[in-house]
């Protein structure tokens, strides 16, 4: 339904014009044009990375959808798709990428393991899921997703992509906005996330006899 | 199958009266060692008796007994079967034993996991600091008295799942207060992280004293990853440069460390089966194969016939799409970018849907189950398999190798560079390929068979001149000799069940040790677990080929080019999943 | 001389490249449908696929074999009335035999007796744990739970399914999977025959 009020402009052609004018509004072309190039950051983590390559090759091709420029730098991607276990030791990385990469960003929780820990959620050097840190538009379960599930997955972030507009999409806000800029947590006696500061230290304080 | 101690091993005892003994514990093989004696009879052990080859060194923690134990798994490179010696010591902090980093250079990364996980010091390790863990994390995870934040109970499977299981997020109960060890008033805000200074201190910063009045440059250290589209996953390394050539390399990994001996501990057996597919995540059949023979011995259980073939059929065909994987990656990393890759993952595609077909999944097959495998092959994808075995990829092999050996500027970039000879790869434990390219005709297919390996003709590829050339075509020999035994295997594949044993979610497994190895594609890949006779295992280590092989790479490249270091990770074949678990 | 061996290679790719015409032309000779067709899926997943090994995802799918396994789901008989009789009777073994432990299951008790009854309150699956490796479907003895073929499942937020999410009839899971679901009718109906038969003679004793 949005989707349907974004792409209308409420303007009629007038009829002669009608085959030599198109319009649209800008929220349609804005869309249009970040839909069918979302280049993904070339980054493999674990075993659902090697479906996502999978997905890049001759059998599924994701350059049908504008998605097969993997670059390997943060600054000429626009999405990042985490494929895999995300570890404490890892997560500093991966967050430092996310906060260089160029708005508009997007982030793809690919796999079990990313979206919330998976089959590793308990393990010591697991993170619970990349949405603890960073702003997951699309999640996809599976472990490992199939390459076709994967394309299912773009094609659902395509249809967010839609229905987003200009006027509200959080990059473009004066105010800062939560999940434009993640905090780099740092490698601590445990991954410590800064946002939670006072808790460890409460938490540190109540310990008894540590 | 199962390893008895052959007679020159129990001469071990007659050796050294003083201070060796026979492991006298049910179930357990192998001579304990004093720990005061242990440098002496590790030489005698490879120096007399021959055992040249360190595969497994791994570390187990007897809290009950207030005892850590160390395991020691050694083999001959010309074949049979293995001596294990042990080393216990008490369990007081701080917990040391002699380091065998001078007999066995290839215990380096080894010895580093023992004291990360468990906070063994080995004296004489010139650079021990913690491997998969970072510098800075607090307490040794595999210690039986260590517990991570989400613990929820200390064997699957959870109480709270069933019969009152109302679903919670395990992340949103408080971690900080329940197993946290954080020193007392620790203060987030001053923390200072310093766990980097010791990586570059090894690496050795001193710039080249240029006594002949050459131009001195300054040495610059790069970090490659562990976000770099080269090191195949998430491997990182801090390589020290003099202008384009390597002078010191320190391999960092971790990034992809998921627990698995930890998670292993609190599994059933049989819920480790689809954990051992993620471990390579590439080749899941063989990593399934290693485990399950494992237990296997432990359970004393025959297998059933044609499930023997089964399994054969599919660790071969894995074999095949790995190497062919190989192929594509490798020249990836040499700048061919996509086409011989594209190609060879063509040929996985159609692999992956016999996977499909059987298993039910691509990659994560969970296919094999003690005492055979969870089903049976289907006839039309039976034929499906024929004919990819017996007419197309013995076609498409040959057409890569039209595509590929002898275009002019592969052989440039790969003949003569980062050469490992016999000697070195056996002192560094390397394994699989890559040690047969150096000439060493190591293959547990042959040295030690295990399933039924004996009965098929089969070579082992060799090549003698262990450089990137030799590497890069040895996989084309075992993907030969692989489809030589899957012909075989499809021709000789007889009927019948495919599993010994009923259908059952919880076995038994009687008290012991068994330290079981397959030759996956990567190299031996071997399990070592101990049962204490409860539905769980008391120790599951998983002793990787990629993590041992790397072990190597430091010496292979120092004074060659940084260009030629990317190709030698491909070259390698490691996988993070296995090198980190 | 040197070169000879770049071109070798460069006359493999050209043969590729030249086997998508040839391949494409003598399919529309012999007035075959190669794409958005079932028989050239088929045979583009064959050993004889040549030239355009595309699958075009979404207007065309892979044909998944009958073992593919994805997600579990929880199967129901129809009933006359149109009510959902659910196969599962809360045993726990899947949530047992789960590697990854993401099954929790409600069992139901009996208001007025207090004991429990053979139906789940509630079941949830969370499906960002579930590692697919269909332990909980291999294990059930009374055929509740299935692994399902549909992939197409990603969402904009974690997806813990519930009981009400996971039910499918009957009719999803035969035709997803007619052979399994052939062999466990017959499997079915034999146990009942022998039952049957077993109590006749025990009636006729």
């Amino acid at each position: 339904m949005e989707n349907e009020k974004l792409s209308l402009p409420n303007y009629n052609i007038p009829e002669d014009l009608e085959n030599a004018v198109v319009i649209t509004t800008l929220d349609r072309l804005y869309n249009w044009g970040r839909r069918s190039s979302v280049w993904p950051l070339m980054f493999g983590l674990a075993c659902c990375a090697i479906e996502m390559i999978a997905a890049q090759t001759a059998r599924y091709d994701m350059a049908r959808f504008g998605m097969e420029v993997m670059r390997p730098t943060p600054r000429q991607a626009d999405m990042m798709l985490v494929s895999g276990t995300v570890t404490k030791k890892m997560l500093p990385a991966i967050i430092r990428l996310y906060n260089q990469m160029p708005e508009p960003k997007y982030v793809v929780a690919m796999g079990a393991c990313a979206s919330s820990g998976g089959p590793f959620k308990e393990g010591y050097n697991v993170v619970a899921g990349i949405d603890k840190f960073l702003p997951v538009d699309v999640y996809i379960p599976g472990c490992p997703p199939t390459p076709q599930a994967l394309i299912a997955g773009m094609i659902k972030l395509q249809e967010k992509i839609d229905r987003q507009s200009i006027k509200t999409v959080r990059w473009y806000n004066k105010e800062k906005v939560d999940g434009n800029y993640v905090p780099m947590p740092i490698l601590g006696p445990d991954l410590i996330d800064v946002r939670r500061n006072a808790e460890y230290k409460a938490a540190a304080a109540t310990k008894e006899g540590a | 199958m199962a390893t008895a101690i052959n007679t020159s091993t129990t001469d071990l005892v007659t050796r050294f009266p003083n201070f060796v003994t026979l492991d006298a514990r049910t179930g357990y093989t192998g001579f304990i060692v004093k720990k005061e004696n242990l440098v002496e009879v590790a030489t005698a052990v490879r120096d007399e008796f021959g055992f040249d080859l360190l595969t497994a060194a791994t570390a187990v923690d007897y809290i009950a007994e207030n005892k850590m134990e160390m395991v020691y798994h050694a083999y001959k490179t010309t074949g049979g079967a293995g001596l294990i010696f042990k080393v216990q010591v008490e369990r007081v902090d701080p917990i040391e034993l002699p380091s065998l980093i001078n007999i066995w250079p290839g215990v380096d990364f080894q010895e580093r996991e023992a004291w990360d996980l468990y906070g063994i010091k080995f004296t004489g390790h010139p650079d021990l600091r913690r491997i998969l863990m970072w510098e800075g994390f607090e307490g040794h995870p595999l210690r039986k008295d260590w517990k991570e934040p989400f613990f929820e109970e200390e064997t699957k499977p959870f109480k709270s799942r069933w019969p009152d299981g109302q679903h919670t997020f395990a992340e949103n109960k408080n971690p900080f207060r329940d197993n946290l060890n954080f020193p007392k008033d620790f203060d987030p805000e001053k923390y200072v992280v310093t766990g980097e200074d010791d990586l570059y201190m090894s690496l050795d910063r001193d710039s080249r004293k240029d006594e002949a009045g050459n131009m001195k440059t300054d040495h610059i250290v790069v970090n490659m990853g562990p976000h770099h589209p080269s090191t195949h996953g998430v491997l990182r390394v801090a390589v020290q440069l003099d202008g384009e050539t390597i002078i010191g390399l320190k391999p960092v990994m971790g990034y992809l460390h998921r627990n698995h001996d930890k998670i292993g501990e609190r599994n059933t057996y049989l819920q480790i089966i689809p954990y051992t597919d993620r471990l390579d995540y590439f080749n899941s059949m063989s990593n399934n194969f290693g485990y399950v023979t494992t237990v296997e011995k432990l359970m004393k259980i025959p297998v059933a016939e044609r499930a023997e073939y089964i399994r054969v059929i599919m660790a071969e065909l894995t074999r095949v799409q790995n190497h062919l994987i190989f192929i594509g990656m490798l020249m990836n990393d040499l700048g061919a970018m996509y086409t011989p890759s594209l190609y060879a993952f063509e040929e996985r595609e159609l692999i992956l849907d016999i996977f499909e077909a059987i298993s039910g999944a691509r990659m994560m097959c969970n296919y094999f189950r003690f005492g055979g495998v969870v089903r049976d092959i289907p006839d039309d994808v039976l034929q499906k398999l024929k004919d990819l075995v017996f007419e197309r990829l013995p076609a498409k092999t040959d057409e890569m190798e039209r595509f590929l050996n002898e275009n002019e500027v592969l052989v440039a970039r790969l003949k003569g560079i980062h050469v490992l000879n016999a000697d070195d790869a056996i002192k560094y434990s390397v394994t699989g390929p890559v040690l047969r390219a150096a000439g060493v005709p190591y293959d547990l297919r042959r040295a030690d068979p295990y399933s039924i390996y004996d009965r098929f003709d089969f070579d082992v590829a060799v090549r003698h001149n262990g450089d990137m050339m030799d590497n890069y075509l040895i996989r084309f020999d075992e993907i030969r000799q692989s489809l030589r035994i899957l012909e075989q295997a499809l021709k000789q594949i007889p009927g019948g069940p495919i599993n010994s044993q009923k259908p059952a979610y919880q076995v038994r497994v009687p008290a012991g040790e068994a330290y079981g190895r397959v030759e996956s594609p990567k190299g031996e890949l071997g399990f070592y677990i101990i049962s204490n006779g409860k539905p769980n295992p008391y120790r599951y280590h998983v002793r990787p080929a990629s993590f041992v092989n790397l072990t190597a790479v430091e010496s292979m490249c120092i004074g060659s080019k940084i260009a030629d270091f990317v190709a030698l990770l491909a070259m390698l074949d490691i996988v993070m999943g296995e090198l980190d678990r | 001389m040197y070169g000879n061996g770049i071109l070798k290679g460069l006359s493999v790719t050209l043969k590729r490249f030249l086997d998508t015409y040839t391949e494409d032309i003598s399919w529309m000779l012999r007035g075959k449908k190669r794409y958005n067709s079932d028989e050239g899926i088929r045979h583009r997943s064959s050993k004889d696929t040549k030239g355009i090994f595309t699958i075009q995802y979404p207007e065309e799918q892979l044909i998944v074999p009958e073992e593919m396994r994805y997600i579990p789901f929880l199967v129901y008989d129809e009933g006359a009335d149109g009510k959902k009789e659910v196969l599962c009777t809360s045993c726990g073994i899947c949530a047992k035999v789960c590697p990854p432990q993401c099954i929790w299951i409600v069992r139901s008790n009996d208001p007025n007796t207090g004991r429990p009854v053979p139906v789940p309150t509630d079941f949830y699956i969370d499906m960002d744990i579930c590692m697919n490796c269909g332990f909980c479907a291999e294990y059930c003895p009374f055929d509740a739970i299935k692994m399902d073929h549909d992939f197409e499942i990603a969402s904009y937020g974690r997806s813990v399914y519930n009981l009400e999410k996971l039910l499918k009839p009957t009719s999803y899971y035969a035709k997803i999977r007619p052979e399994n679901y052939a062999r466990e009718e017959e499997d079915r109906k034999a146990k009942e025959a022998a039952k049957a038969a077993k109590s006749a003679a025990a009636a006729a004793a």
